[in-house]
């Protein structure tokens, strides 16, 4: 190409000579230039911009095209590279500690009808009625003869009633597979197991949902394929789980109590071994919940999470443990104890208008006296007594993994005046479960340290915090032996176990306002063996009353020690505790050869 | 020369691609083989299930309790309670059965009824 000069010489001497401005040549020829060179770049930049939006074209249309794919092509399972892992059933099972099976899955088929399909629709509605009494005949006559092209018959369906349906010999009825749950052990453990129900449901295959207790706190972990089928183990003990129901089905109907629930717990751990309440209902057969009415009347209705009950007198061990811990007491400070005592315009009486005069800390303890708790109380100050009840859980749900402990969220009082602080101090005032009760005995067993309540069996957990020194921890246990040996609690010893524990007598609140003056909740709050605190039982009574011989009697000591000495004495060999006697272990004699046993006076 | 190389290259192919069929072939087979297998580790898994559920179905508390009252005559078996712990040094284990005195015949290669097979050398000893 040939370079044209910016000034050529000829045309500078022509407009020289024409008496023009050179410069404007010098000008335009620069602008010549610059447009050509301008002219270039834009070619330039226009390819790479061809270019650029090819390269984009051809990216986003692979991926168009492999989505496209993906969408359009039916789903297949990988064949070639598979693991024997993925053919697991969609839900875990739950398992005991031992790895005994509480809940499980079973193929199961639904029935369905496509009314269109069918020969002799009124045969099939009688024909089914047969097979399945509970069905509606008249609904079924009209649906099968009516516009309708797809009807559910039944959701489960048994082997048997499977076979009987295919006798009938319809083609409109069909069946689809359906994994069931399955709860093996019937009533044992329904409040923690909860249940399941049938969730999205289709021809081929329905989710099973779970909708209440473990089962819906741990849905997403049941259903995640990620576990590959490992079951969901908890802390409970399946024998434990049923002794501690037997025997509380027997204590509520000796003493005459509408409900009862009982709370084992490992003190060391938090770990449930077994938590009962009843009456309880089978988790296969789920009943409805109430509409109306008070819901703890429905067997649903889990006391021990759910309970909001005062507790009465089980309470006391609290103040009193937390001035030990202040030294601002021992067990040997003798504190007024004189009844009625004034707060405000309150009077403070004594069980059954006892009046003990000057008591030991200790005896405080072992006679239950509300004077001298609330004396004790008194020198802590109501901001002390509170913040160590929060410590201890008293103002939070339980932190239980069960989808219905939000809703045990303890009553309490919003001001804390004198007298709150006062009717606190004995239990009264403060409405919590028996769940919270328990996890405050297992801290205090614990040497202070504070216990979180779990049904997960062997979880790793941070230490707690300490909020009890573990001396004052061990001073409260001995008193709680205390009362066990010579106080209130005497009907709850067990030989060998050395059952340390309080009872706690509270009245019921009226709906209304006010107290019932004869329907009482008797609760019993122990730990043993009192030496190395390991286990928790707390167990109450609604509504007890024990004919005894000194005619009727609604007081814990009466009603739920002596059933809670029975779950001990059923329980504690089952959780392989020895007794700690004094007596001679019995020598188990060699067999004689001959068949023959000796007998010596 | 050429030709010759044609003929090589044209059966080289020739026999690849019979390779290459069979290979197909067997790899679908072992795919199909797979499946059905994998069919089948599921059955079994559904059986297993099942089974587990019938043993845990028999073992539940309620039914061994009903048992244990059937049976009481029999077994007399009550509730596990705390005076049932001893101590191992305490048992008295049952005394060692005597070991079987050698009898006269031992050692001596007696005669078996017709019909048995002769005895083995590791028969006679203890």
């Amino acid at each position: 190409m040939i370079r044209t000069p910016l000034r050529p010489l000829a045309r500078i001497l022509r407009a020289r000579e024409t008496g023009e401005n050179p410069d404007a040549i010098e000008a335009e020829n620069r602008a010549q230039r610059h447009a050509a060179i301008q002219e270039k770049a834009r070619g330039s930049a226009r390819t790479r911009l061809f270019f650029m939006s090819c390269a984009f074209a051809v990216a986003f249309g692979t991926v168009g095209a492999k989505m496209g794919v993906l969408a359009s092509s039916q789903p297949s399972e990988p064949r070639v590279q598979t693991t024997g892992a993925q053919i697991i059933s969609q839900r875990a099972d739950i398992t005991d500690r031992q790895g005994r099976v509480l809940a499980t899955n079973l193929l199961t088929h639904s029935l369905y009808a496509h009314p269109q399909q069918m020969v002799e629709p009124e045969r099939a509605a009688h024909e089914l009625k047969k097979i399945f009494p509970d069905l509606d005949l008249e609904r079924m006559l009209k649906d099968f003869t009516g516009k309708r092209t797809f009807v559910w018959i039944k959701k489960k369906i048994s082997p048997e009633q499977m076979q009987a349906v295919h006798d009938i010999g319809e083609p409109g009825l069909l069946f689809g597979p359906r994994e069931m749950r399955l709860y093996p052990n019937g009533r044992i453990a329904s409040h923690i197991l909860g249940g399941a129900t049938f969730g999205k449901e289709d021809v081929a295959s329905a989710e099973v949902v779970g909708v209440a207790g473990v089962e819906k706190a741990f849905d997403h972990w049941l259903r995640d394929p990620a576990n590959d089928g490992a079951p969901l183990v908890l802390s409970l003990n399946l024998t434990v789980q049923a002794a501690m129901e037997e025997v509380l089905s027997n204590g509520m109907k000796v003493m005459n109590a509408k409900g009862a629930t009982g709370i084992l717990m490992e003190v060391k751990t938090g770990e449930i071994v077994a938590m009962a309440s009843l009456p309880d209902f089978d988790p296969n057969d789920r009943p409805r919940p109430l509409l109306k009415g008070d819901p703890s009347d429905s067997p649903l209705f889990n006391r021990a999470v759910q309970g909001q009950y005062e507790l009465g007198s089980t309470f006391k061990i609290f103040p009193v443990a937390q001035a030990i811990d202040l030294k601002l007491v021992s067990p040997t400070t003798m504190i007024n104890a004189k009844a009625p005592m004034k707060i405000g315009k309150y009077l403070i009486n004594e069980f059954r208008g006892h009046n003990y005069g000057t008591l030991s800390v200790t005896d405080i303890i072992v006679k239950s006296s509300n004077v001298g708790t609330v004396r004790v109380a008194q020198l802590l100050g109501a901001e002390r007594q509170k913040a160590f009840l929060e410590k201890l859980g008293f103002f939070e749900p339980t932190p239980v993994e069960m989808s219905e402990a939000p809703t045990g969220k303890p009553l309490v009082p919003k001001r804390w005046p004198a007298v709150t602080s006062a009717t606190v101090a004995f239990g009264h005032g403060l409405a919590a479960s028996p769940l919270h009760l328990a996890t405050a005995y297992a801290t205090v067993a614990n040497g202070g340290r504070r216990v979180e309540p779990t049904l997960i069996h062997g979880r790793n957990r941070r230490p707690g915090e300490q909020i009890l020194s573990p001396e004052a921890a061990h001073i409260a246990v001995q008193m709680l032996r205390q009362v066990v040996v010579r106080g209130s609690g005497r009907s709850a010893n067990v030989e060998g176990y050395e059952v340390a524990g309080k009872t706690g007598t509270a009245d019921k609140p009226r709906p209304t306002g006010g107290y019932y003056g004869n329907k009482v909740v008797s609760t019993f709050a122990s730990v043993f063996p009192a030496s190395d605190p390991q286990y928790v039982l707390v167990l109450s009574l609604d509504e007890p009353s024990a004919v005894g011989a000194g005619g009727e009697s609604r007081t814990a000591g009466a009603t739920s020690a002596p059933v809670a000495a029975e779950v001990i004495r059923r329980v504690a060999p089952l959780l392989g505790l020895r007794p700690a006697t004094e007596s001679q272990l019995p020598m188990v004699e060699r067999p004689l050869p001959d068949g023959l046993k000796l007998v010596s006076n | 020369m050429r030709s010759v190389l044609y003929l090589l290259t044209a059966l080289s192919v020739m026999g690849l691609a019979f390779w290459a069929y069979r290979e197909n072939y067997r790899t679908q087979s072992a795919i199909s083989e797979m499946s059905d297998i994998q069919r089948q580790i599921g059955r079994l898994r559904e059986d297993l299930g099942v089974l587990r559920a019938e043993w845990a179905y028999l073992n539940r508390p309620e039914r061994l309790r009903q048992l244990v009252n059937l049976n009481f005559d029999k077994l007399r078996l009550v509730p596990f309670g705390s005076d049932q712990f001893v101590d191992v040094g305490q048992v008295a284990f049952p005394i060692p059965r005597a070991p079987e005195a050698p009898t006269a015949a031992a050692g001596i290669p007696t005669e078996r009824p017709a019909g048995y097979p002769p005895r083995r050398p590791q028969e006679s000893t203890p």
